[in-house]
């Protein structure tokens, strides 16, 4: 499958942007912390998991995602979301605990909703596989061609409902994919410590899902086998895995003082990194003009300066609001 | 000559009926679960459905509750409305997770923007040694975590009503129904287990308490077959000169405490039972409501009876002595009478 040059130039936008997202994030949410690390503190409180380095999971499949697709991310979701199109500005200040935030401020971070692109996220692992498959199931039963994506690390796939999610799903011939993000941690645990199994793509064969294996977290490759995955889905094959390596530059959070990793790690990967790469493929096929390149890095950073602008002007909740949107009203009761 | 033109109904048949109503009303409903097709469910509550709607609506699953009760949320999210089964509440264990974290946390962790309108049905209650694994009730497990509605009737009537007010709410309910109350064949028939059914489609509130026998020497507030029971103590009661006002609580989220604090000021004596265990459950949580909004209206100390924190034995004396029946609760009307 050839890349449309359009969607090679999306892919590099979108990657630039979660980048430099993340890095905003790193910034903003050291703020307040200091001097003594103090996680509940700050502009930004609570735990932050980063995703800088795993660009190219997210946008390879999502460059063929419509709206109507659903996508259900783990705890470290923010390339997946900006790679759906999630409302940046509101996803920002739910993190920010703000009001105008995608869950007024009731989720955060690790539990970002936005039904408008049928994007969910949650702090448990391998938990959104099964809701994935709800929503390919919805699809199945409504008659459309939407397929569903569930995005998880790789260490999730030594979980229950990882396991219990395919085998229904293959069942049931559910336009489902799993996106399997390897990033060789399970927090500090490597995948060589977690499971015997290679790569988990060879997993899909014990209940007859094809598997694909994308290797040096490359975003064209990934573009090429979710485009399969996809199209399979949507013509009512089923569902499909992938797996692709991918790199964290980060820690598991922020704050993690990853004593299981060698120094050197990071500045390695660094060398060889998806963005940069892909930047001079552009260039170098003559694909995008330098100044075609900077003005698209120009547009991914001010949509991400305008969303911690908003989430930064944005008020915090009443406090009474804790006790809002237990149940919905609308229902038919009695 | 009333009687006569009543239609009497089994629990079981209540509730497939509810839902074959509900199932042509809205073409979203639908069921899933363990042998929920052509079996009908273990416990009956979907017995002819998959003739009536077929396997496009009424979906067997494999033994797999973290992947079907977690497809219902995803499938809910899309504005479908899954009823799902989950056999035995006790195997709550193998999925509670999908529950807990995320069916009654999503619609407040998105601010009310993901509504999630599932109803998970599940069968309760011991009395035929089942034991440990197959007997529980666990009502307050479920009332204790915040996001579900929690039901558990006890005639056929409400089983139908509080069955189509639950599908049509936009909230998950969990529907806790209780085998004893299903009437069927290989159980213990009891006179409760049937019951009037209209016919036509009728709701009943979620979250509303009723007072099943009125009276003015002392409360009871019970729920699904500790209604029965506590019904059966009150007649017993009644030969003494007692006269024993009973709710039923119907529902355990939302909780009706008006309906139990207008009672307590009228008979100003209480006793809560519960077939589910003792400490952290019902029978506290109705105390100290009352406790804390109605304590100068008490005579006496409140009197609880549950099952006395120990999982159900198997052996039947064994089972009989720690399930509250209608002899212990006449016996501690008497004796909170009596101080």
């Amino acid at each position: 499958m050839a890349v449309p040059l359009e969607k090679l130039k999306w892919i590099y936008e979108i990657m630039v942007k979660i980048r430099y997202y993340e890095e905003t994030m790193v910034q903003v949410y050291a703020e307040g912390k200091q001097p003594v690390f103090n996680i509940g503190a700050g502009t930004v409180p609570g735990e932050m998991h980063l995703a800088a380095g795993q660009e190219p999971a997210a946008v390879g499949i999502c460059a063929h995602l419509r709206r109507e697709d659903t996508v259900t991310a783990p705890h470290r979701p923010h390339h997946h979301a900006i790679a759906k199109g999630v409302d940046l500005n509101r996803m920002t200040a739910e993190i920010f605990g703000k009001e105008t935030g995608l869950g007024k401020g009731k989720g955060g971070h690790m539990h970002l909703f936005d039904p408008n692109v049928k994007f969910s996220c949650g702090g448990i692992i391998a938990a959104g596989m099964p809701h994935a498959a709800g929503a390919a199931l919805a699809a199945k039963m409504k008659g459309k061609d939407w397929v569903a994506v569930a995005f998880i690390g790789e260490g999730a796939a030594n979980a229950g409902a990882f396991h219990e999610t395919l085998n229904l799903a293959a069942l049931w011939k559910l336009p489902l994919i799993v996106v399997i993000e390897d990033n060789s941690y399970g927090i500090s645990v490597p995948k060589s410590a977690s499971t015997a199994v290679e790569t988990n793509d060879k997993r899909g064969s014990a209940y007859g899902i094809p598997g694909y294996y994308v290797k040096d977290n490359d975003p064209i490759e990934m573009y090429r086998v979710s485009g399969e995955a996809v199209e399979r889905a949507r013509r009512g094959e089923g569902p499909t895995i992938i797996e692709i390596e991918t790199y964290r530059y980060l820690g598991h959070f922020q704050g993690d003082p990853e004593v299981y990793r060698d120094q050197n790690e990071v500045p390695n990967l660094k060398e060889k990194d998806p963005i940069v790469r892909l930047k001079t493929h552009l260039l170098r096929e003559n694909a995008a003009t330098e100044k075609e390149i900077e003005e698209m890095e120009a547009r991914a950073r001010m949509e991400v300066d305008r969303a911690y602008e908003f989430a930064r002007k944005s008020a915090y909740p009443k406090p009474e609001a804790a006790l809002e949107d237990l149940f919905a009203t609308s229902g038919i009761d009695g | 000559m009333e009687t006569m033109t009543r239609r009497m109904l089994t629990g079981n048949k209540a509730l497939a009926e509810a839902i074959a109503q509900e199932m042509e009303r809205d073409p979203n409903v639908f069921v899933m679960g363990e042998d929920v097709g052509k079996y009908g469910g273990i416990f009956g509550a979907t017995e002819g459905l998959y003739k009536k709607f077929g396997p496009q609506r009424v979906l067997d699953t494999p033994i797999s509750e973290t992947a079907f009760i977690g497809a219902a949320i995803g499938a809910a999210a899309e504005g479908i409305r899954p009823i799902v089964e989950l056999m035995f509440v006790d195997f709550f264990g193998v999925c509670m997770d999908q529950i807990y974290n995320h069916m009654a946390k999503i619609h407040y962790m998105s601010g009310g923007h993901v509504k999630l309108p599932i109803v998970l049905m599940t069968a309760v209650g011991g009395g035929y040694c089942d034991a440990a694994q197959h007997s529980q009730t666990l009502y307050a497990t479920f009332a204790h975590l915040p996001g579900m509605k929690v039901v558990a009737p006890s005639t056929p009537y409400d089983l139908k009503g509080m069955m189509i007010s639950a599908i049509r709410d936009d909230n998950p309910v969990v529907f806790m129904f209780h085998k004893s109350l299903q009437g069927l064949g290989w159980m213990d028939q009891i006179d409760a287990s049937i019951g009037n059914v209209p016919e036509e489609s009728y709701t009943v509130p979620l979250g509303k308490a009723k007072v099943v026998r009125e009276g003015s020497d002392v409360t009871i507030v019970g729920i699904q077959m500790m209604t029965h029971h506590a019904l059966a103590a009150a007649e017993k009661l009644a030969e003494q000169g007692i006269q024993a006002e009973v709710i039923d609580l119907r529902s355990l989220v939302p909780l009706d405490k008006e309906t139990i604090l207008q009672s307590v000021k009228k008979t100003n004596r209480l006793v809560v039972v519960d077939e589910d265990y003792l400490s952290y459950g019902m029978t506290a949580e109705v105390a100290a409501v009352v406790a804390e909004q109605a304590l100068y209206d008490l005579e006496a100390p409140i009197r609880r009876l549950a099952v006395p924190d120990v999982p159900i034995p198997y052996s039947r004396p064994l089972e009989q002595f720690v399930i509250p029946g209608p002899q212990a609760i006449y016996d501690a009307v008497v004796d909170l009478l009596n101080q």
